[in-house]
C-alpha cells in the first residue's frame, strides 16, 4: 500500500529549550519540546556530559510531573490538627510574613532552636549558607540518612570516593566490580559505563544479594549476605597480600602505607604518626636506613619492619599494620565462607582474577605526565581494575568501616585515579582527610562562623558541651557520631520530641517526606509530629515545609510554602556542592524555567532569600537596606561571591566572561549558560587527567581554579590518623574525652584501619527470632516518594511485593503471591510475597518508597500504593534496643550516624485472608485547591489533530 | 489490505541484547512519551490516579528468571512489537486496518478503518497490540515512523525514541533485511535468535542472548596460597622488607 | 481464554441460527418439511433472528460499530471478512428461499436457494469456526477439534431448535428426534475428544520459546512488565483454576448434553402437545451449555 498512509514527517515543535532534568539527582541535560505552549517531548541533550542523550525512564516522564493533580498551587496555613491536612489556602505576604515572624523570634533567642532541613534538593551551596547567616547549627541536608559512611569514608580517606566524588574508568577498565548499588545518583552515567563494558567484554562483577537490574547483567553475581562485605574485601586483601599481588610502588608514592606510626602503646601518642619537627609524617628511608620526612620527594621508604626512632621511641610503617590485620587466619576464605554465604574457592577465584588483571594486564597510555615534584614520566601505566559502591554497603552500621576496607583495597591495587581504575571528579581531590570544620553554635542575633558541617579531625572538632552532651539537635558530631558530616536528618524529629538534647522552636524542611519515606519507624514519627505537651500545644511548636506537592509530610505542617517544579525554575549544580563534572572535565550546569508555573507557587529558593531579607540575614540585605539579591535566586547564581571570584557558576565569569574557575560577576553568565545548553564544561588537558591527587598540572589547574588553596599532593589515607585520635580521648588521653558510658563504643569503633564487626541489629536481635535480612532497592523507574504521582510511572509499579528467596520459602511454606505479616523487633507489616530464585536465601526485599499513605499524592485512596503497597520504614527503628545500661543509641554507625537501613531484621508469617490489604493509617483529605483527578488521560491527542496531513 | 505485499526487501526493525539491558524501563517511557503526541496519540490511560490504572504502551519490559543456581540469571526482557514477516495480525484483520507497509516492512494500524474487532490482538503471539479501550481502535509501536523518516528532526535522531534513549545502548535499529547491515552482522555475531520461531512469523526484530563467558581472561591467574599457617605473617613481613620504591 | 462476552453470545447463538436453517434448508429441499405459512415465518424469525442477535451482539462489542461495513473488505485473507460477508449473502439467499417456500410454486425453482442457503450457512460458520482455528497462538483454538465442534454445535443446537418448533407445529417428522438425538451424541463425542486434547497437549510455544532463553534453563516469569492488570491481561490472561475449570465442564455436561438428551428421551416417551415442553427446555438448555462452554 501506498506510504501516503501515515504522515511520516510531523512537525515535532515549534520550540526547543535545553535545561537539566530533575526528575533524579543525576542531572542530565534535557531538551524541552513544545508545541503550541503544551509539552511535546522531552529528550536527552546529545551533547550533555552526563548522559549524552540518553533519558532514563523517570526523565522520559518529566510530562506527566507537569500534569500532577498533586501539585501544591498557594501556600497553606494549617487551620485543624495537625496530621490531617486542614488547611486554608494564605496568600505569598501571609505566609512569608508569619514563617519570618517565627523565625525571627527564634534568632534573637537562640538561633539553634530552628532546625533547617533539606531532603532531596541540589542546594546545599545555598541552604547551608543560609543557615550559617540565619546562625543555627542545626542544619543538614539529606546525606546522614543517605550515604554519609560512603562519603566520609571516601572523604576521609581519598579526600573522594565513590557517590558524586568519583567514576570507575569505564573507557579503560577491564574488571568491573560494584558493591550494592541498584541505581545511584549517577543513573544514566552507570549504566553507558556498563554498556561500554559489556561492548569491550570488560567483566563486571556484581557483590549483592539481590540479582535484579544492575545485577543481572553482571558477568558474576556475588549474592552475599547483608553486612557481611568488610569480611569478603578482608577475605580479598588477605589473599592478595598472601600472594603478594599489591602494588608497593603505589603505596609508596601515593599513600601514607609507609608512614610511620609510633607503637608505644599506653602513651598518648601510641598509633599517632611520627612527625618530625615541621609537622611531617615520619617514613624509614631504607635506602639510608634512616628515619626522613614521608612527604619529601625521592625518599626511598619501607613499607614494613620495626623501627627506632632517634627519640628512642619505636615505630612501624602503617602498611605493617594492615597486614599483620589482613593475614589473620580470621579473614581466611574458609573462615569467611559460610558468613559471607559465598564459597571459599569462589572468593580465591575473585581475588586471583583481580591480581591477574591489575598487574599483567596494565594499561598504558602513551600521554607524558609530570608527578607533583616535577619528574616527567613518559606513560600513565594503570592497573584496569575498577570498583564501585553505593548504600548497600554503607547503609549499615559497620558501613563506615566497609567503605574503608574497599578503599585500602582499591589502595592496595594501586588502583586510584589510574588509567582503568576509580577516577576523581573534579573539584575532587580537596585535601585529605578533609578540611572544614563544622561550626560552633553562635551568639543570638548572629551568624555562624563558618558553615553548620565540616569534618572533625579530633575530638577537640566536635559539638559537645563540657560534659561531652550534644550540641547539636541531631547529636552529629557528638560522641555518639562523631565524623557526622552530613548530618543525622533522620533523628531530628525524634529528639526534637523528646527533647533530648533539647527541645526546638521551629523545624524547617524542604524536599524531605520525613513522615513517610525518609522516616525510620514512620507511624511513630507522625506520631511525634502531632505529640502535645500537657498544656495541649505541640511538642515541636512550629513545622514550615517547602514541597512542590501532596506528599505525606505536607499534612503534618503549619505552615506549606509551595515550590515550582523542575521546568519552572532556576536551580544551580555549582562546583561548591556536588557538581556534574566527569573524570576528564570540570562542569557545572543550571536549571532555568522553560515553563511559566501555572499557580501561585514561588521558587523555594528565592522564597528563602525573601525570608533571608526579611530576616536581614547577613548577606541577604543589600547595603541601602534593600533584598541583596532582588532578582531573586537567578540573581544569586550570577552575584553572590563565596570567596572574592568565586561563585555559585564557574563558567563565564569577569567582566568579558572570558574566565572560568575565578573571575568577577558576570551579568551576561546565564545569558552564556542558555546558549550553551544550560552547562559550562572545561576539559582538563591529557596530561592532567590521572594521578590528580599527585599530578602537577592538575593541582596547578585545581589551584587556579579554587578548588585547592595550595598544589600539594593530596596522600591516600590508608591509615587514618583522626580515628585514632578518638580512640587515645576514649583511653583517656587528651583534654577532651568521651563520658565514661561512651567510651567503649569509641574505642572500639575508631579504629584507625578497617574493621568488621556485625551490624548492631543482628548482633541485638538477629539469630532465630529474625532469621532474615530485610533490604530495600531503589527501582529504577521511581525517585523515592515523587513519582506515585506520575500517572505513567506508577503504571510500572504501583504495588511492591516482599522478594523472598524460593530455597528459603521452600523450607517454610511459603508461597508466591501469598500475604505475610513482617515481623521486626520494632513492628510488622503486611505485604505480598514474590518468590525469586536470584536472591541470598537469608534476605528479603522490596522497591523502596513505593507505599503511600491513602489520599496523599491526590492518588485514589484506594490505590494499590495505599492498600497493597508497604513501607519497610514501619518496622525499622530509630532507636537501636537497650544497651546494657538501658541506654539506647540511635540506629546508625557509630562513626559517621549514617542511618542502618540495610541492617534490618525481620521474620515472616502469614497472614490471614482478612489481614490483606496494608493500609496503616486513615485516609488523608486533599488540601484546599488541588484538583480533581481525572479519570481519563488523552495527553497529546491535540498535537496528532493539529499534525494531520491535510 | 491486510494481504501481505511481497517481501519486502528492506526490513527496518530492532536488535535487542539481551546481556546488556538493565530492565530500567527507560525505553517504554520514553516510547510512550514520544508516541502520546505522535502518529498513535494519544496513548489513553485510564484511571490514571486511581485504583487500576491501566493505559496504552507500545513496548513494555517483562522479566524472567531462568536457569538455577550460579548458572541461573535474571533477564529483563523489552517486548514491543516484532514487525513480523508473516504477521497474522495483518492477515486476519478484516478491515484493512492493519497492514504491512511493502516499502520497509514496518506493520501498522489505520485507525480510521479500524473497527476494534480486537481480531489482531488474539492473533499476535507476542502480546504486541495495544487496544485503546477510549478510542475504541487497535494501536501498536509504529517503529516511530514518525522518526526514522521525520524531515524536521536532524539526522542523527530519526531513530525510534527507545533506541535513542537507551542508556546502556541495548537497542539497536537497522534493516535487517541486508545482511551487511550493522544490525544484521549483529545478529550474526552474536547468536541472535527469533521469539517463538515454531509459531512461523518470522519476527524482524531479534533478540542477543545473555553472554555466557566470563568476559575476563583469567587464564594466568595468580595460584591460590595454602591458607594460613602459624608464621605466615612473619614470612611476609620478611619477604616485603626489600620491597622499596622510591617516592 | 476469556473472549467478551458478546463475543461467546455471538458465536453461540448465530451457531444454533445456523444450524437451524442448515437442517430447515436441506429438510426443505428434500421435502421432509411441509411448506406451511407458519412454519416457515417461525423457522426463518427464529434462524435468522439467532443468526441476527449474534452479528448484532458481536457489532455492539466493536470498539467502532458504524464502521463495521468495513468488515467484509478483507475476504482475501481475512476470516472473519469472509464470515461477514458469507453472514450478509445468507441474508437475501436465504429471505429468497424462504419466500420461495412459502409459495411453494410448483416449479420447486426455490430448491437450489435452499440448498444453496443450506450451503451458505455451513460455509459461514465454518469461516466462524475458521476465524478461531486459524489463531496460532492460542492452542484452545488452533486445533483440529475446533472446526468440527463449531460444526457439530452449530447442528446439534439448532437441530433442537428445529426439534422443538417440529413439535409446536406437531410435524410429522419421526425422524428427528431419533437425529438430534444422534447429533447430541456427536456434539459430546467432539467436546470429550476436544477435553481430552486440551488436557494432553501442550503450546507449542513455552515460556523456553517465547523468551529464547531455554538454553539457560527452565524459564520462569519474575515480574510482569506492569502490577496493574492490562487490556491483553484482562482479555486474554485469563486462566480459570483446574478446580473451577473441571465444575465448569461439569455444568458443560449437564446443560449441553444431559438436559438435552434427556429432553429428547422426554419428547419421544410424551408424545402430545406436552412434548413441546422438554423439546423447548433440550433447545435452550443447550444454549445456556455452549454459553457455558465458550467461557
Ligand atoms: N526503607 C528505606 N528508607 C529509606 C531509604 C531506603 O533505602 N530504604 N533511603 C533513604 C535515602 S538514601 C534517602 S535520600 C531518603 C529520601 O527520602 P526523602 O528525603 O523524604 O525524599 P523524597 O521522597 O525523594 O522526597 C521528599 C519530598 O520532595 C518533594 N519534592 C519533589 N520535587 C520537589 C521540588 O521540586 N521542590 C520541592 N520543594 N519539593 C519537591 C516530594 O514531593 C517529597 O515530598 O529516603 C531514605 N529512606
Ligand atoms: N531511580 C532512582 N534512582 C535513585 C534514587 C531513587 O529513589 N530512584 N535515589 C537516589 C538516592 S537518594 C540514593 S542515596 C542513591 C542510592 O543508590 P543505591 O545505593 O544504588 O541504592 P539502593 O537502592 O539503596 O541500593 C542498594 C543496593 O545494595 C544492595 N544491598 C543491600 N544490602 C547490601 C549489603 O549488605 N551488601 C551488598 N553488597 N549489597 C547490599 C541492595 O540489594 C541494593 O541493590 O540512588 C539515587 N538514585
Ligand atoms: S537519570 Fe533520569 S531522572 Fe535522573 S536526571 Fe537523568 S534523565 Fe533525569
Ligand atoms: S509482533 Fe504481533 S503485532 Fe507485531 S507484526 Fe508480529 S504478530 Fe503483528
Ligand atoms: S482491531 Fe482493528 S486492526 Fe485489529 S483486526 Fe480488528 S479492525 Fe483490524
Ligand atoms: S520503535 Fe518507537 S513505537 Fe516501537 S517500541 Fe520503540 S519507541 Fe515505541
Ligand atoms: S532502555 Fe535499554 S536497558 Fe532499559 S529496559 Fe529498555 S532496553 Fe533495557
Ligand atoms: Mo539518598
Amino acid at each position: 500500500m501506498s506510504p501516503s498512509r501515515v504522515d511520516t514527517s510531523p512537525v515535532v515543535s515549534d520550540s526547543v529549550a535545553t535545561t537539566t532534568c530533575y526528575m533524579c539527582a543525576c542531572r542530565c541535560g534535557i531538551r524541552v519540546h513544545q508545541r503550541d505552549g503544551k509539552l511535546r517531548y522531552i529528550e536527552g541533550n546529545p551533547h550533555h556530559p552526563v548522559n549524552h542523550g540518553v533519558l532514563c525512564g523517570k526523565g522520559s516522564a518529566g510530562i506527566m510531573k507537569q500534569m500532577s493533580p498533586a501539585k501544591l498551587r498557594k501556600p497553606l496555613l494549617r487551620v485543624g490538627e495537625r496530621g490531617k491536612a486542614d488547611f486554608r489556602e494564605i496568600e505569598w505576604d501571609e505566609a512569608l510574613a508569619i514563617a519570618a515572624g517565627w523565625l525571627g523570634r527564634i534568632r534573637e533567642r537562640d538561633p539553634k532552636g530552628l532546625a533547617f532541613f533539606t531532603g532531596r534538593d541540589q542546594s546545599q551551596a545555598l541552604t547551608g549558607w543560609w543557615a550559617q547567616a540565619f546562625g543555627t547549627i542545626n542544619y543538614a541536608a539529606h546525606g546522614g540518612f543517605c550515604s554519609v559512611n560512603m562519603a566520609a569514608a571516601g572523604m576521609y580517606s581519598l579526600s573522594g570516593g565513590f557517590w558524586e566524588f568519583g567514576e570507575p574508568d569505564f573507557e579503560h577498565t577491564r574488571y568491573f566490580m560494584m558493591f550494592g548499588v541498584a541505581e545511584d545518583h549517577a543513573s544514566n552515567p552507570i549504566k553507558i559505563g556498563l554498556g561500554m563494558l559489556k561492548q569491550r567484554g570488560a567483566k563486571f562483577v556484581s557483590v549483592n544479594p539481590v540479582r535484579t537490574g544492575y545485577s543481572a547483567i553482571a558477568d558474576e553475581w556475588v549474592g552475599v549476605r547483608p553486612g557481611t562485605d568488610g569480611l569478603f574485601i578482608f577475605a580479598l586483601i588477605r589473599e592478595l597480600l598472601l600472594a603478594d599481588q599489591v602494588d608497593f610502588a603505589y603505596l609508596a608514592r601515593y599513600t601514607n602505607a609507609p608512614w610511620l606510626v609510633i607503637d608505644e602503646p599506653g602513651a598518648a601518642d601510641h598509633g599517632l604518626f611520627a612527625r618530625d619537627d615541621a609537622g611531617h609524617p615520619l617514613c624509614w628511608d631504607g635506602a639510608k636506613d634512616a628515619p626522613a620526612d614521608a612527604l619529601a620527594a625521592g625518599v626511598t621508604p619501607a613499607l614494613v619492619g620495626n623501627y627506632r626512632l632517634p627519640s628512642g621511641r619505636r615505630a612501624v610503617p602503617a602498611f605493617q599494620l594492615l597486614a599483620a590485620r589482613c593475614l589473620d587466619s580470621a579473614y581466611a576464605p574458609e573462615v569467611v565462607a559460610p558468613q559471607i554465604g559465598i564459597a571459599a574457592e569462589t572468593i580465591r577465584r575473585l581475588a586471583a582474577e583481580m591480581a591477574e588483571v591489575a598487574f599483567r594486564q596494565e594499561v598504558v597510555l602513551e600521554v607524558p605526565w609530570t608527578d607533583w615534584a616535577g619528574r616527567r614520566h613518559e606513560r600513565m601505566i594503570g592497573r584496569p581494575v575498577s570498583f564501585h559502591a553505593m548504600r548497600g554497603i554503607s547503609a549499615h552500621s559497620n558501613g563506615f568501616h566497609t567503605c574503608r576496607a574497599l578503599h585500602v583495597l582499591q589502595m592496595l591495587l594501586g588502583a586510584i585515579d589510574c588509567p582503568g581504575g576509580f577516577r576523581y571528579k573534579p573539584p575532587y581531590p580537596k585535601t585529605c582527610p578533609p578540611a572544614g570544620k563544622p561550626a560552633h553554635p553562635a551568639a543570638p542575633g548572629k551568624a555562624l562562623a563558618g558553615p553548620p558541617l565540616g569534618y572533625p579531625l579530633g575530638p577537640e572538632d566536635l559539638l559537645v558541651d563540657a560534659a561531652g552532651r550534644p550540641l547539636r539537635l541531631d547529636k552529629a558530631y557528638s560522641w555518639e557520631a562523631p565524623l557526622a558530616a552530613h548530618g543525622l536528618m533522620h533523628m531530628v524529629i525524634a529528639n526534637a520530641v523528646r527533647g533530648d538534647p533539647y527541645p526546638i522552636d521551629t523545624l524547617f524542611l524542604f524536599m524531605a517526606n520525613m513522615s513517610w519515606n525518609s522516616a525510620m519507624n514512620a507511624e511513630g514519627t507522625a506520631a511525634m509530629l502531632t505529640a502535645r505537651h500537657a498544656d495541649g500545644s505541640y511538642k515541636i511548636p512550629h513545622i514550615i515545609y517547602a514541597d512542590a506537592f501532596f506528599s505525606e509530610m505536607v499534612a503534618y505542617a503549619d505552615l506549606i510554602l509551595p515550590d515550582t517544579t523542575y521546568l519552572e525554575r532556576h536551580d544551580c549544580i555549582s562546583l561548591l556542592d556536588r557538581p556534574i563534572s566527569t573524570a576528564d572535565a570540570a562542569a557545572d550546569s543550571i536549571r532555568r524555567p522553560v515553563l511559566a508555573p501555572d499557580r501561585d507557587v514561588r521558587p523555594f529558593q528565592d522564597v528563602l532569600l525573601d525570608l533571608g531579607y526579611r530576616l536581614r540575614l547577613p548577606g541577604m540585605v543589600a547595603g541601602d537596606g534593600r533584598p541583596a539579591y532582588p532578582g531573586g535566586f537567578a540573581d544569586y547564581m550570577v552575584n553572590h561571591q563565596r570567596r572574592p571570584g568565586i561563585g555559585m557558576l564557574a563558567g563565564w565569569r569577569g567582566p568579558n566572561g572570558g574566565s572560568s574557575g575565578r573571575g568577577a560577576p558576570n551579568p551576561e553568565q546565564l545569558q552564556r549558560y542558555i546558549e550553551h545548553d544550560c552547562f559550562w564544561l572545561e576539559e582538563l588537558p591529557p596530561a592532567a587527567r590521572y594521578f590528580k591527587h599527585a599530578n602537577k598540572d592538575y593541582l596547578d589547574y585545581a589551584v587556579a581554579m579554587g578548588f585547592l588553596d595550595h598544589a600539594e599532593p593530596v596522600v591516600l589515607q590508608l591509615y587514618l590518623e583522626p580515628l585514632q585520635k578518638f580512640r587515645l580521648a576514649a583511653e583517656g588521653h587528651g583534654k577532651v574525652v568521651p563520658p565514661p558510658e561512651h567510651r567503649e563504643r569509641i574505642r572500639r569503633y575508631f579504629d584507625p584501619l578497617p574493621i568488621w564487626y556485625r551490624p548492631f541489629e543482628e548482633a541485638a536481635v538477629g539469630g532465630d527470632d529474625f532469621p532474615l535480612h530485610a533490604v530495600t532497592q531503589r527501582p529504577m523507574i521511581m525517585y523515592h516518594a515523587w513519582d506515585s504521582q506520575n500517572a505513567w510511572l506508577r503504571q510500572i509499579i504501583s504495588q511492591n511485593r516482599l522478594y523472598v528467596s524460593r530455597q528459603f520459602a521452600e523450607r517454610h511454606g511459603i508461597a508466591d503471591d501469598q500475604w505475610v505479616w513482617i515481623e521486626s523487633h520494632h513492628g510488622r507489616i503486611k505485604g505480598q510475597v514474590r518468590l525469586m530464585a536470584g536472591v541470598n536465601p537469608d534476605t528479603v526485599w522490596t522497591w523502596n518508597a513505593i507505599a503511600k499513605r491513602s489520599g496523599a499524592w491526590n492518588l485514589d485512596p484506594k490505590a494499590p500504593e495505599a492498600t497493597r503497597g508497604f513501607l519497610l520504614n514501619h518496622v525499622i527503628a530509630e532507636l537501636l534496643p537497650e544497651q546494657a545500661g538501658g541506654y539506647r543509641y540511635a540506629n546508625c554507625d557509630p562513626v559517621t550516624g549514617q542511618a542502618a537501613w540495610y541492617d534490618l531484621r525481620v521474620r515472616l508469617r502469614p497472614c490471614a485472608a482478612e489481614d490483606i490489604g496494608t493500609a496503616v493509617a486513615a485516609p488523608l483529605s486533599v488540601p484546599p485547591g488541588l484538583p480533581k483527578r481525572p479519570q481519563t488521560l488523552r495527553y497529546g491527542a491535540w498535537f496528532r489533530d493539529a499534525g494531520q496531513v491535510p | 489490505m491486510t494481504s501481505l505485499p511481497a517481501p519486502p526487501e528492506r526490513q527496518l526493525g530492532l536488535v535487542i541484547d539481551l546481556d546488556t539491558c538493565v530492565g530500567c524501563h527507560a525505553c517504554a517511557v520514553n516510547c510512550k512519551q514520544w508516541n502520546s503526541g505522535g502518529v498513535a496519540a494519544p496513548l489513553t490511560d485510564l484511571d490514571p490516579y486511581g485504583a487500576a490504572p491501566d493505559g496504552v504502551w507500545f513496548n513494555r519490559i517483562h522479566s524472567f528468571e531462568a536457569g538455577e543456581g550460579a548458572a541461573g540469571r535474571t533477564v529483563h526482557f523489552p517486548r514491543s512489537c516484532l514487525h513480523c514477516a508473516e504477521p497474522a495480525c495483518v492477515t486476519v484483520c478484516p478491515t484493512g486496518a492493519s497492514y504491512k507497509r511493502a516499502e520497509d516492512g514496518i506493520v501498522l494500524v489505520d485507525e480510521s478503518k479500524c473497527i476494534g474487532c480486537k481480531l489482531c490482538s488474539w492473533a499476535c503471539p507476542y502480546g504486541a497490540r495495544e487496544f485503546d479501550v477510549d478510542a475504541g481502535v487497535m494501536k501498536k509501536c509504529t517503529l516511530c515512523i514518525d522518526r526514522i523518516y521525520n524531515e524536521n528532526l536532524a539526522p542523527a535522531e530519526r531513530v525510534p525514541a527507545c533506541v535513542a534513549t537507551c542508556p546502556v545502548g541495548a537497542r539497536h535499529f537497522g534493516d535487517l533485511g541486508d545482511p551487511a547491515s550493522k544490525v544484521s552482522r549483529l545478529v550474526a555475531d552474536r547468536g541472535g535468535f527469533d521469539l517463538m520461531p515454531e509459531l512461523g512469523y518470522r519476527p524482524t526484530n531479534k533478540y542477543l542472548p545473555p553472554r555466557r563467558t566470563t568476559g575476563c581472561s583469567v587464564a594466568q591467574a595468580v595460584p591460590p596460597e595454602a591458607p594460613a599457617a602459624a608464621g605466615v605473617l612473619e614470612g611476609k613481613l620478611f619477604g616485603w622488607l626489600d620491597r622499596l620504591f622510591s617516592r | 481464554m476469556h473472549p467478551a462476552l458478546s463475543v461467546i453470545v455471538f458465536t453461540v447463538a448465530s451457531g444454533a441460527g445456523y444450524g437451524l436453517l442448515l437442517l430447515a434448508a436441506l429438510l426443505a429441499a428434500s421435502g421432509f418439511l411441509p411448506a406451511d405459512a407458519w412454519l416457515t415465518v417461525v423457522i426463518i424469525l427464529l434462524s435468522l433472528g439467532l443468526v441476527s442477535i449474534g452479528l448484532l451482539c458481536s457489532t455492539w462489542h466493536l470498539g467502532h460499530p458504524e464502521r463495521a461495513w468495513r468488515a467484509v473488505s478483507q475476504w482475501r485473507s481475512s476470516w472473519l471478512s469472509r464470515e461477514g460477508l458469507f453472514a450478509l449473502l445468507t441474508y437475501p439467499v436465504a429471505l429468497a428461499f424462504a419466500a420461495g417456500w412459502l409459495c411453494d410454486g410448483a416449479d420447486e425453482w426455490w430448491r437450489p436457494l435452499a440448498l444453496a442457503t443450506a450451503l451458505l450457512a455451513v460455509v459461514t460458520v465454518l469461516c466462524t469456526a475458521m476465524i478461531y482455528a486459524s489463531l496460532k497462538p492460542v492452542h484452545q483454538w488452533h486445533n483440529r477439534w475446533v472446526v468440527p465442534c463449531y460444526l457439530g454445535f452449530a447442528l446439534f443446537s439448532g437441530a433442537l431448535w428445529l426439534d422443538a418448533v417440529r413439535l409446536v407445529f406437531r410435524l410429522p417428522l419421526p425422524h428427528l428426534n431419533g437425529v438430534c438425538f444422534a447429533l447430541v451424541a456427536i456434539a459430546l463425542a467432539l467436546k470429550l475428544g476436544y477435553w481430552h486434547f486440551i488436557d494432553t497437549s501442550r503450546s507449542r510455544a513455552t515460556p523456553e520459546s517465547a523468551t529464547g532463553l531455554g538454553a539457560i534453563g527452565q524459564v520462569r516469569p519474575l515480574d510482569p512488565p506492569h502490577t496493574e492488570e492490562n487490556y491483553l491481561l484482562k482479555e486474554m490472561g485469563y486462566r480459570i483454576a483446574r478446580k473451577h475449570r473441571l465444575k465448569l465442564r461439569r455444568v458443560v455436561l449437564a446443560f449441553a448434553f444431559a438436559v438435552p438428551l434427556a429432553g429428547m428421551v422426554a419428547t419421544h416417551l410424551l408424545a402430545g402437545p406436552w412434548s413441546t415442553v422438554p423439546a423447548v427446555l433440550a433447545a435452550a438448555s443447550a444454549m445456556l451449555g455452549l454459553l457455558v462452554e465458550r467461557w
